[in-house]
């Protein structure tokens, strides 16, 4: 019973640190899959977080305990906006997309820091008073051992997390949306021979990206800190990126991937309690997930095929 | 009529115009009065002696980050992980720095180089794995970067430390410290590093302008299938590019170890020397002499940014914001290429 006990908690650990990369991470995985190279995913977090933070406190007396769901849905749509600084630079500007994507983090810190200075006369914002809480699904926690392990004191995020991890793979490879989007970042040129709009399409992947980056930092903010400062969105974004290139930008991939970074990081605070891993000091738990990200993509684990024209900006009628 | 040369000139010039006066309709827009703002800025950068040490200060590791990611930039390879070099460089520095007792003439040398080293294995990796595997160098010094600061952290509780959250101060014959520039400045913190800096500028100069392989590392940025065709090793040259830059940021390691703090800490986060450096290169055009003057407006901006608050009640977060529009601006720099060619035409 005792094992049962303990794979629940590392279970729950984990879920808890992977759910907001699975958003991320999936977010990624549309913005790449148009051929944008999106190392700005952490400062799309930061942004949610932010604003979700910001928007539960001021429209708590408003919406009571909707209070959450409102907040992410307005980070969602605020990081999407955000993300559209990303797009005009790297795609109709034809800005080095790693280069605007490191501008982007440095602009959400930014401006997310001032705001909270200007807003709350603080380095902090106040702690919010409608977090999301773990709770247990009625009925299905009854089953023996599964109930324990799935349905118990998970929050309602993570499950939206896994199902969207779904709705994406099905969107990505089973529409002609998909279709489109992946064309575009395979051979722009042919896409557009064909009569697809490159830019619009990768404008759409990269405001997807900006939404789901945002869902993602808002999701860390309400279950994880419950408040913004700058020590909330510390690295987070580069983990997904690396979760969306571990997972060969397939949004399962990415999943699985975003699931044993979660592990990975859990690991390092529960490993106390495992016999096995008491006596391997801590700092190999840390670097984990980085090393094996990098064994990874030096082709010990698999090749890593990345979109074709992932990185290069289109321009009308070059060869 | 308008030549690149002039394009290379200009545009980071109107870029740093954009940027500053994007920062004053950001202080407008919140109800300060930019003048003010930007008079605080000034004062803090170079309003007293003490004020000008700090900043100098702080542009000495900008400069030798910026080097490091301009001189990987020059090869075509984004060095994202100059972070994780700088800190594996801060560390190997203390580390000689506390744990030798030499005279001065072979101690401090030996310390900067044990950084320089330090930081070059950090950028032999992602380096290797790019020429020989070809692994986006972008995503493995990111996960570096990591990987640094981990390692750092556990190597300076658990073995320069007893469980304790920084190192001992470095021995005086390992310190870039200087009591005379310090009492000069009200005891700022500047140190004898920026020569350091100044003379690492110069070589990189050197190497890329000057030298054989810096033409190679050169062709190789420009067109790597060319150069393969030309006889050249673009693999050596890609790890070589690598670890030069990497050597550059490990040296911006011994400027805070040796110099600046003395000591080595347990950081929770990063020091955002490197990643300020891709903005001190991107502004600098990644040349030796632009990365020298990018470093100064950055050190001028952060360390001016720290008297804007009491002066002139503005955050000094607003800098940040400024920062990152400069960079979007200077990376946008085919907008402001068709903004200028439309002008040129309309007034024919």
């Amino acid at each position: 019973m005792e094992i049962i006990e303990l794979i629940s908690r590392i279970l729950g650990a984990s879920v808890v640190f992977a759910t907001p990369l699975i958003f991320t991470a999936l977010g990624g995985v549309f913005s790449e899959r148009s051929g944008v190279i999106n190392i700005g995913l952490e400062g799309l977090m930061i942004m949610g977080a932010f604003v979700a933070i910001v928007s539960n406190l001021t429209f708590y007396s408003v919406f009571g305990s909707a209070t959450p769901i409102v907040s992410l849905i307005i980070a969602m749509v605020v990081s999407a906006i955000f993300a559209l600084v990303h797009a005009v630079a790297s795609i109709t500007f034809r800005a080095d997309q790693v280069v605007s994507g490191v501008a982007i983090n440095f602009l959400a810190l930014g401006i997310g820091l001032f705001l909270t200075k200007q807003w709350y006369d603080k380095g902090q914002t106040d702690f919010i008073e409608s977090p999301i809480y773990s709770s247990n699904v009625p009925l299905l926690n009854k089953i023996p051992i599964l109930g324990d392990m799935f349905f118990t004191g998970w929050y309602w995020t993570s499950y939206l997390a896994i199902a969207l991890a779904f709705l994406v793979w099905f969107i990505i490879f089973k529409t002609p949306f998909g279709l489109r989007l992946r064309s575009v970042g395979e051979h722009p040129m042919a896409a557009d021979t064909n009569g697809i709009n490159v830019y619009k399409m990768r404008y759409i992947g990269v405001m997807l990206s900006g939404a789901f980056g945002g869902l993602g930092g808002a999701v860390y903010a309400l279950t994880v800190t419950h408040n913004f400062s700058h020590g909330t969105i510390v690295g987070q974004g580069f983990i997904a990126l690396a979760a969306v290139i571990f997972g060969k930008w397939h949004p399962l991939g990415a999943l699985g991937a975003a699931i044993f970074f979660g592990f990975a990081q859990s690991l390092s605070i529960v490993s106390s309690d495992i016999a096995l891993l008491e006596n391997v000091p801590s700092v190999f738990m840390l670097i984990a997930p980085y090393v094996l990200t990098i064994l990874a993509l030096a082709g010990f684990i698999g090749r890593a095929e990345a979109p074709k024209s992932l990185g290069e900006a289109y321009v009308k009628g070059n060869r | 009529m308008f030549s690149n040369r002039l394009f290379n000139i200009l545009v980071p010039i109107i870029s740093v115009l954009l940027g500053l006066i994007s920062g004053a309709i950001i202080m407008l827009i919140f109800g300060y009065n930019p003048i003010a703002g930007f008079a605080a800025l000034w004062n803090g950068a170079f309003g007293d002696a003490y004020f000008f040490g700090e900043t100098i200060r702080q542009v000495t590791p900008y400069i030798l980050s910026g080097l490091a990611v301009a001189f990987a930039l020059r090869s075509g390879l984004l060095n994202i992980g100059v972070e994780g070099q700088v800190f594996m460089g801060w560390l190997a520095s203390v580390w000689i720095g506390i744990s030798f007792e030499l005279p001065m003439i072979l101690h401090l040398p030996l310390a900067i180089l044990a950084a320089a080293i330090a930081g070059a294995f950090w950028g032999f990796i992602p380096g290797l794995l790019k020429a020989k595997l070809g692994v986006h160098e972008v995503i493995v010094t990111i996960m570096m970067n990591y990987i640094a600061l981990y390692l750092s952290n556990s190597i300076v509780r658990n073995l320069l430390s007893d469980g304790a959250d920084r190192t001992e101060n470095v021995a005086a014959t390992a310190s870039l410290q200087s009591n005379w520039l310090a009492e000069m400045t009200f005891y700022s913190r500047i140190h004898y590093g920026f020569i350091v800096a100044l003379l690492m500028a110069l070589v990189m100069w050197f190497i890329i302008n000057r030298t054989t392989t810096g033409f190679e590392l050169r062709s190789v940025g420009f067109n790597q299938h060319a150069s393969k065709y030309a006889g050249m090793n673009v693999s050596k040259n890609i790890i070589l590019a690598m670890v030069i830059s990497g050597a550059f940021a490990g040296l911006a390691g011994a400027m805070e170890g040796l110099g600046t703090f003395g000591f080595m800490s347990i950081k929770s986060g990063f020091t955002n020397i490197g990643f300020d450096g891709i903005a001190v290169a991107l502004l600098g055009a990644n040349t030796a002499f632009g990365v020298i003057l990018a470093a100064f407006l950055f050190g001028i901006l952060k360390i001016g940014a720290l008297n804007m608050p009491t002066a002139a009640g503005v955050p000094t977060e607003l800098v940040e914001i400024i920062i990152a529009l400069i960079i979007f601006f200077v990376a946008s720099s085919y907008m402001i290429r068709w903004v200028i060619l439309r002008f040129k035409k309309e007034g024919k």
